[in-house]
Order: structure tokens, then sequence, then C-alpha cells
């Protein structure tokens, strides 16, 4: 177990260092790194100057790279034209994507994982086919449509839920965390629901059968831990996921989390907010892969044990 | 890495254990898999719905001019935010557009995007799968790595900071336009299908017809067309179906975002990403639910196919 | 471990099932059928068994022709649907279990009736140690608590012949090797001392020095505890030294049933002729092996008249056109379906009985 995670551990570093090499690349490598940084406007001659000063624009790539990595592992990411601390308005603003993300992980987990087992238990009935083709519609609408109407009908329409969620309250959250979750519930039913059909009909299921266990120990242990393997690993790389893809749902109800704030930076043509909040999205998306992969060694036995 | 990740829709990419198609299959039995797949097929009404559907939206993306003639960028000011009459069916946009004429319009965009996109991942990532398998070693390696690196950025994150980086140019044709966002998408979305396309070759290749082919003095290309990539394009296909619907809603994302295609290009993103706006929303959500329903019901086309075409193949999961 | 709580304390629990003269399971006229889209399939038609206590009985048959289906039934864990049971009885002791609800078969199966699977690695579940799944019989049925059932399950891996057993009692399946894994599964079968153990192709998967070893086991364990013991298999090889009765099946009924001893030295049935035609012998070395021509039939499509008649050389046109007669006595203990059961039975005391005289020398050479 040790080793396996270890061995995790040091696979990730070039993955790491390979994706941060290659925003790294994009943005300072192929085009003009001073573009796109000071709004709608060309940069003043006095920014250039600093700008190419702070990058070490004048060293050799590679050079660069190591220096840029330096500045980011001791936090600092730069900052933006109008003279915002990038890492301090992320600090400032990770507790409300994180609420938000909590919010979709809970429901995907809950819900998305109730509805596969019922649709795999009832296979052929009508709980079943109401499950895939809910399943189906939702996966197939964009999270920006599911926020956009869904705004329109529960906030505006029906008043139930504010329409926008500026201050960050867990009430207020609680629509755009729905929303922020709706294409991977309906996934995780999926996927829950497959892997649940294929497992009841494994050997070792037939087995707890043969030795008279009910069916509440037959479906409650011996199918359930490992029909839920898939879908604990996907939530768990959602949940990396998730705090990119809030850049939309933050978008449509106003948050101030990260993904407003990219929204931001896109918008005010700001390049030091959009290339520092992405750089920080993939990493914590990278450590969330890794956290997954423990535990999947610790869930499933034949990753880790050999 | 073991598993897909958050943004491919691939329940296929690690096919399940037991699974394993054993030994002794060739040509004719990849052709009878087929032949049996196209017998399921056949009876799946959902796969009946999906190819009408899929014919309806390709020909409105070939000839838009068949379902309209009303100009969708012919803005009339005068008729600004009207909701469904029988003049527009679909009522007209802010700037006085007719969103019917828009959103058949629109479809041209997405569905370009998806097929090429698609089409785009299948060629570059099951080339490198077939390389990476067939010949193992510090190649395999090497390419493994550098698919991890590729797939270690998120689709969205990654089509974000390209367009922010390098937005396509406004004056382009369309067309340019389109390739710009199918360029970035396939640049970072061939891992998953390489991924895919490595295991198939890995399960092919041990089995003894191969071995013997090759003792035979069969060279490479012949072994692989003859023998590994029938095997291996069953899952290929499906998976590409399915994630084409991905690459529609990653493309409309983007636009939503204000990146990637931009006005005065017609899309779907686009329009609903412009009626989005809260006061609009409250004044005139016929521009927001219109294209969004033409949107869902295309990726949802996709899908649907997607999933026929692997229930058929692998009627185990149905 | 203190005196009180010995193995068979734990493990055998108050049975209220005894046998009457010794009969453990009769299954009279069994019928099953698989519903499936492209039509229903008898797997079963009319199947009729019965074991006695010590008694080991060998089902034999190709794959598809009922045999595991059968034990299934038997054991009540058939998948319904697709598998149905259209008729006939099974009694346990003179108990019908086909009529029992759900939760009192359960308390048969694993206490009563227990079974071992071909594939230990797919039927053991991957995820949970050994002991543990070892240790659920006695913690599901007897109640036991966790430190007395985890006791037990090592000293059953002790009584399997699993080196280490208390090292390796949280070990996972798949750090064990195959034969390792089967004895697991055994140990889990006789956790409870069961009455009747089915055994389903317990050595298919197996290398042969390691077949041999699980069935030296398997009859050592029936000796010990006077089990009734079911052996399916395809492979006549594996049950002669162990079994003491045959039936034969084919498309789900039984074709011969017979001692083993009679069997071997003069089939009466011509399928079961060509099965041990099948088996390669040494005293036959250099001659060619005679492969049953043909295929069993689809079950969905079973041919008019005698199953077996597209593949037998015995066929007339009564084969083709009527069913097959009922199984008849034969010889004093010995049972056919065949028209030509005696027929058969005057050939094959020819060909079996006297190799060397049909078959004569000069396989050395021919090598």
């Amino acid at each position: 177990m040790g080793s396996y995670v270890l061995r995790r551990l040091l696979q990730m570093i070039p993955v790491i260092i390979g994706a941060t090499f290659l925003i790294f690349a994009m943005v300072f490598g192929i085009g003009d790194p001073a573009a796109g940084r000071c709004g709608e406007r060309a940069c003043p001659e006095a920014f250039l100057v600093q700008f190419r000063q702070e990058y070490n624009l004048d060293e050799p790539l590679i050079v660069q790279y190591g220096l840029y990595m330096a500045k980011l592992l001791t936090g600092d990411f730069g900052e933006s034209f109008s003279g915002l601390s990038v890492a301090e308005e992320l600090i400032n603003r990770w507790p409300t994507t994180i609420r938000l993300a909590v919010i979709a992980v809970c429901f995907e987990a809950l819900v998305g994982i109730a509805a596969g087992i019922l649709a795999a238990l009832r296979k052929g009935r009508f709980l079943d086919y109401l499950v895939t083709l809910s399943s189906l519609l939702v996966i197939s609408i964009p999270v920006f449509v599911v926020g956009s109407l869904s705004q329109l009908v529960f906030g505006i329409r029906l008043g139930i839920f504010p329409v926008t969620a500026t201050e960050g309250g867990w009430f207020d959250l609680l629509l755009p965390g729905l929303v922020l979750g709706s294409f991977s519930v309906a996934y995780i039913a999926r996927l829950m629901r497959s892997t649940m059909i294929e497992n009841l009909r494994s050997d070792y299921v037939r087995t707890a059968r043969a030795k008279g266990l009910g069916p509440g120990r037959t479906v409650g242990v011996h199918t359930l831990r490992n029909s839920m393997i898939p879908a604990i690993t996907y939530i768990g790389y959602d949940l990396g996921a998730l705090m990119g893809g809030a850049v939309v749902t933050e978008r449509i109800f106003n948050i101030n989390g990260i993904g407003g704030f990219l929204f931001y930076g896109i918008n005010t043509k700001d390049g030091t907010i959009v290339v520092g909040t992405v750089t920080c999205l993939v990493l914590v998306y990278l450590l969330a892969n890794l956290l997954v992969d423990v535990l999947y060694g610790v869930l499933d036995p034949r990753i880790s044990h050999d | 890495m073991t598993d897909p990740s958050g943004v491919a829709v691939s329940e296929f990419s690690t096919p399940p254990a037991g699974e394993v198609r054993e030994g002794g299959q060739d040509r004719q039995e990849a052709r009878s898999l087929w032949s049996d797949a196209w017998r399921e097929l056949r009876r799946n009404p959902l796969f009946w719905i999906s190819v009408v559907l899929i014919v309806v939206l390709l020909t409105m993306a070939v000839a838009p001019q068949l379902f309209t003639s009303t100009d969708p960028r012919y803005g009339d000011l005068a008729v600004a935010r009207q909701p469904p009459s029988a003049e527009h069916v679909f009522g007209t946009t802010s700037q006085g557009y007719d969103v019917y004429a828009r959103v058949i319009h629109g479809a041209r965009a997405s569905i370009l995007v998806g097929v090429l996109t698609s089409i785009g991942t299948v060629v570059v990532g099951g080339l490198i799968g077939l390389i990476s398998g067939f010949y193992g070693g510090w190649l395999d390696a090497l390419l493994s790595r550098v698919g991890e690196i590729f797939f270690a950025i998120p689709l969205l994150l990654a089509g974000i900071l390209t367009f922010y980086l390098f937005p396509p140019d406004l004056e382009d044709p369309l067309i340019l336009q389109v390739l710009t966002v199918v360029g970035v998408l396939v640049l970072f979305g061939w891992p998953s299908l390489a991924r895919l396309m490595r295991g198939a070759v890995l399960q092919v290749k041990p089995n003894d017809y191969v071995n013997a082919a090759r003792a035979l003095g069969a060279s490479a290309p012949r072994l692989i067309f003859q023998h590994i990539l029938p095997n291996a394009v069953a899952p290929m296909i499906v998976v590409a179906t399915l994630n084409l619907g991905t690459y529609i809603a990653v493309e409309a994302t983007l636009a939503f975002l204000g990146i990637g295609l931009r006005s005065p290009a017609i899309s779907w993103g686009i329009d609903i990403s412009l009626a989005s706006s809260i006061g609009l929303v409250r004044a005139a959500p016929h521009m927001l639910i219109f294209p969004s329903i033409f949107l869902t019901v295309t990726i949802l086309a996709f899908i649907m196919l997607g999933d026929a075409i692997r229930d058929a193949i692998d009627p185990k999961l149905k | 471990m203190s005196d009180t709580l010995s193995e068979t304390d734990v493990a055998r629990g108050e049975s209220s099932w005894t046998p009457t003269d010794g009969r453990l399971l009769d299954v009279e006229d069994l019928q099953v059928e698989f519903r499936t889209r492209d039509g229903v399939a008898k797997a079963i038609n009319g199947v009729s068994l019965h074991l006695d206590e010590g008694e080991t009985l060998a089902v034999l048959g190709e794959s598809g022709s009922g045999k595991s289906v059968t034990a299934q039934a038997i054991m009540g864990i058939l998948d319904t649907p697709p598998g149905f049971i259209t008729g006939g009885s099974v009694r346990y002791c003179g108990t019908e279990l086909l009529t029992m609800t759900e939760k009192q078969r359960r308390e048969i199966r694993g206490p009563e009736i227990s079974m071992i699977f071909q594939d230990a690695l797919s039927s053991l579940n991957p995820v949970f140690p050994v002991g543990w799944q070892i240790a659920e019989m006695l913690r599901v049925h007897r109640g036991a608590n966790r430190s007395d059932a985890r006791e037990a399950a090592i000293r059953l891996m002790e009584r399997v012949n699993i080196p280490g057993a208390r090292q390796r009692v949280n070990a996972f399946p798949h750090q064990f090797s195959g034969g390792m894994r089967q004895r697991i599964m055994i140990a889990m079968a006789i956790a409870l001392d069961p009455a009747v153990l089915i055994a389903d192709e317990p050595t298919t998967a197996l290398d042969v020095t390691v077949q041999a070893q699980i069935m030296a086991l398997l009859a050592e364990l029936q000796e010990e505890r006077r089990m009734g013991l079911i052996l399916i298999t395809h492979d006549l090889g594996v049950v002669a030294d162990v079994a003491d009765r045959i039936a034969v099946m084919y498309a789900g009924k039984l074709v011969e049933t017979a001692d083993v001893h009679s069997i071997y030295a003069a089939p009466a049935h011509p399928y079961t002729q060509g099965l041990l035609a099948s088996i390669p012998r040494l005293d036959q070395k250099g001659q060619e092996l005679a492969a049953i021509g043909g295929l069993p039939p689809n079950l969905t499509r079973i041919p008019p008249g005698c199953p077996f008649n597209p593949r037998c050389r015995y066929a007339q046109d009564v084969c083709r056109h009527d069913p097959p007669p009922a199984l008849r006595e034969v010889r004093p203990g010995r049972r056919a379906a065949c028209h030509f059961a005696e027929d058969v039975l005057a050939d094959s005391a020819r060909e079996f009985d006297h190799p060397h005289h049909v078959h004569g020398d000069g396989g050395e050479e021919r090598r």
C-alpha cells in the first residue's frame, strides 16, 4: 500500500511539470506574452518594461519556466493590471467556490448513486426507465443551459431561490450548486446503474446467494461495495473538475468565487488573472486526481496489493 | 490517472473486467459482430429516433435555406424582443433578429465542431494509440506520458486558456474559426481515444493468430489493419459518438463565456449567451429557450446514437 | 483459544434435518426453462436424481447440457428471470424445497446444502479478505462474533491445507494461486458442515496436478463428514476415482445412469459411448481420439425425435420421429434413455472390455 502511494506520487510529478510547462509555454513561448494583459488598450511602455523584468523574458525559455514555477510555489501568482494580487484574490474567493463544489458533490453522490442503484435493482421496470431517460436528458443539457433556464424558472418565475448569489451564503448557493452538479448527477446515475447491473450478474454475487445470504447482504455488502468504486472515483475527479466548471455557474449567478474571477479576467482582458486562475485550477484538478488514485487503491485491493 | 476525466463521456474507455473478448477472433468474427450489432440496432427505437434527428440536423447544417428564407443577420430594431408570433414563430431577439432563422443557421457551427472534432480525435488518438500499443517500449512510454499531460488539463480550461491567448480572428470565414476551435479540442481531446486504442491493441496483440500472422511474415501495417483495427474500432466509434455531444457542449460553453466563436458568427452558444443576461431572461425568455432546446436536442441525438451502438455491440449492459 | 469453542461447536448448529433411509436429496421430473428474447430455451426437461448420505454422484455432460442449471435449481440460486422452474420437485430429507419461501430456503443454503463453483477467482468477492468471506458464513448463519468466526475461518483454512493460514487470513483472493483459491471456496462451503455439497466443475480451471489434489481433498472431506457430494463435470477422467454413481446429461435430459464401474466397462447410451471414446487412454497410444461429431442442439430449437439423433451412429427412423424412451432399466442398476440401449451395450462390451484385442499393437511405431 505504502509503495503504491509512493509510486502514484512519483508518477504524478512529471504530469504536473508537463502540464504547468504546457500552460507556461502557451503563454510565454508562443506569441506575445504581454498580449491581452492590459484590457482593451495596448500596454503602456512602462508596464512592458516591468513585465519583461518580472517574468525574466530576457532569459532562455527553460530558465523562465524555472523562475516562474519558483514564484508559483511561493504563492506569487502575479498582479492584475488593475493592481489586485491574484493569489490574495484566489485565497479570498476559495471558500465560496468550495462551498459551491461541496453542494454539487453531495448532490451528485446522494442523488446520482441512489438513482443508479434503484434503476439497477428495478431493471426493466418503470423506475429504471424513469432514471435512464431523465439521466439521458440531463446529460444532454449543457450546464450553462441548465443554469440559465433554472435561473429563469426557479429564480425569476417561481421566486423560490435568489436570482443571484453574490453574497455566497449556503442557501444562496444551493441552486447554483445543484446546477453545477447536474451533468455529473446524471452521469453517475448511468455509471452506477451499469456497474451495478454488471456486478449483480457476477459470479461472486451468485456465491453470496449460494452462501444463503439474504438480499440485504447480497446487494448491500457484496454488490454495493464493488459497484461504488467507479462512482466514488468519478466523484473524486469531479471535485477537481467542478472548480473549473464553476466558471459557467458563477458567471450566471454572479458568484464571487474562483470561476467568477476567471470570467472577470476574461471579460476585462486581464491575462495575469486568466493564466493564474487556470494554472491554479489545473493544479487543484491534478491534486484531486492524485487523491482519487490513492483512494482507488484503498477501495480496490487488486490495485494496490501487488 | 486510472479513469476517464470529467469531461469525456466515456463509460467505455476502461473495458470492464471479464469483458475481454477471447482470442480466435479474426475479421470474419469482427464482421459477424457487426451484423449482430446491426440486427440489435434495427430493433432499438432510440436508434431510429436519433438517426432521424441527426439527419434533420445535418440537413439544417448543410442547407439552412431549406428551412428558412429569413436572413439571420437582418436585424429590424422596430420588432425587437417580440414574443413568438405568426410572423416570427420563435420571436425576435433584442437586436430584432428572427430567432427561428438564427436557430436554424446556428446548427452549422455546432455540427461542424462536433463532427470534425470527433473525426480529429479518432484519427489522432487512434493513430497514437496504435503506435503506442503496437511498438511498445520507449515510444509507448513517451506517448503515454505526453497523453497524460494533455489529459491533465480539463477541456474547458484548456479551451478558455487557448482562446484567451489566441482568439480566432473575427474577420476570418466561419470555417476557419471553426477549424481553430476544432484544433484546440483535438489537441486536448485525443488522449482518451489513444488510451482506448492502446488498450485494444494490447488486448489483441498477444493472441495466437496475430503471432501466427507475424511468423508468416505479415508486415506491420497488414497486422494493424487486418487484425487489430477491426477489433478496436467498435469501442472507438461508441466513445467518439458519445464525445461528439460533449464537444458540441464545450464549444457552446466557450461561446457562452464570450471566447471561441464570437459574433458575427452564428452559433447557439453565442445566442444563449446574449439571451442570458438577467434583464433579457426576464423580458424575452424565448431568446433563451429556443436555442437551448436545439442545442440540447442535438447533443441528446448523438448521445442516444452512441448509447444505441454501445448496447448493440455490448448487449450485456442493457 | 479455550476449549469451549471448538470448530464443530461453532460450525455444527442444531440441525433439524435427518435423512430417512439415508436419502438426502430427491429430485423428480425437474423442468427449467429460460425465457429470452430469442425464444424459450428448455434447459432442463424432466431430470430425476437422488443422493444418499456419504455418496458421490457425478453429473456428466457437455457445456449447455443443463448440468449447472440443475445444480442451481437445486440450490435455488437460478437467475429469475430469465430462468424459471416450471415443474417437478426437489426434496431435501423428504421436504419439498420448491414450495418453500425464500427465507426458509436461505436457512438450507449453506448449513445443509452448499456449493462450490468452477472459477474461484471470479466466485470470490475481490474486495474482501478471504478469511472474512469464510467467517461470514458463521456470522450470518450462526451469529458467531467477529473473533470466533475468524478463528473458525483460520481452522477451516488449515483443514483444507492452506499453508500459513493464520498469516494469510486477511489476504485477498487475487493474492492466492488457483488451487489455493479453490481450497478457500471449499473451506467456505464446508464451514457449516453441510450434508450435501455440490461441486460445479471444481477443477476445470486448474492444472492437472492441482486437479488431483483438489479431488483428493473433496474425497477426504466427504469421507470425514459423511457428506453427499454432487460432482458436476464434463471430464470423465476426473470422476473415475471418486464417484459412486454417474448420471449423464444431454440437452437437458438424463440419458444414462449407472454405477461408475459398469459405465466405464460398457456404456449403454451412444452419447456416453462417444464421451468415453474421447478420453485419451494410455493403452491406446497412437490411436486417433474419437471426438463426437456435430454440436449439441440449440435448446430453443431441439430437433424432433431424440435430441442426440443427428450425432448418433445408431440412429434409425424411429429416433428421428419419436421422442426417445424414458430412462429404462437395461440391466439391474443401469438405466438408459435409448431405443437401442441393448445393442449399444453389446457393442461397448466388445470395444471397452478388450481394447487390446480391438486395436492391437503397433501404436509405438506410429509415433
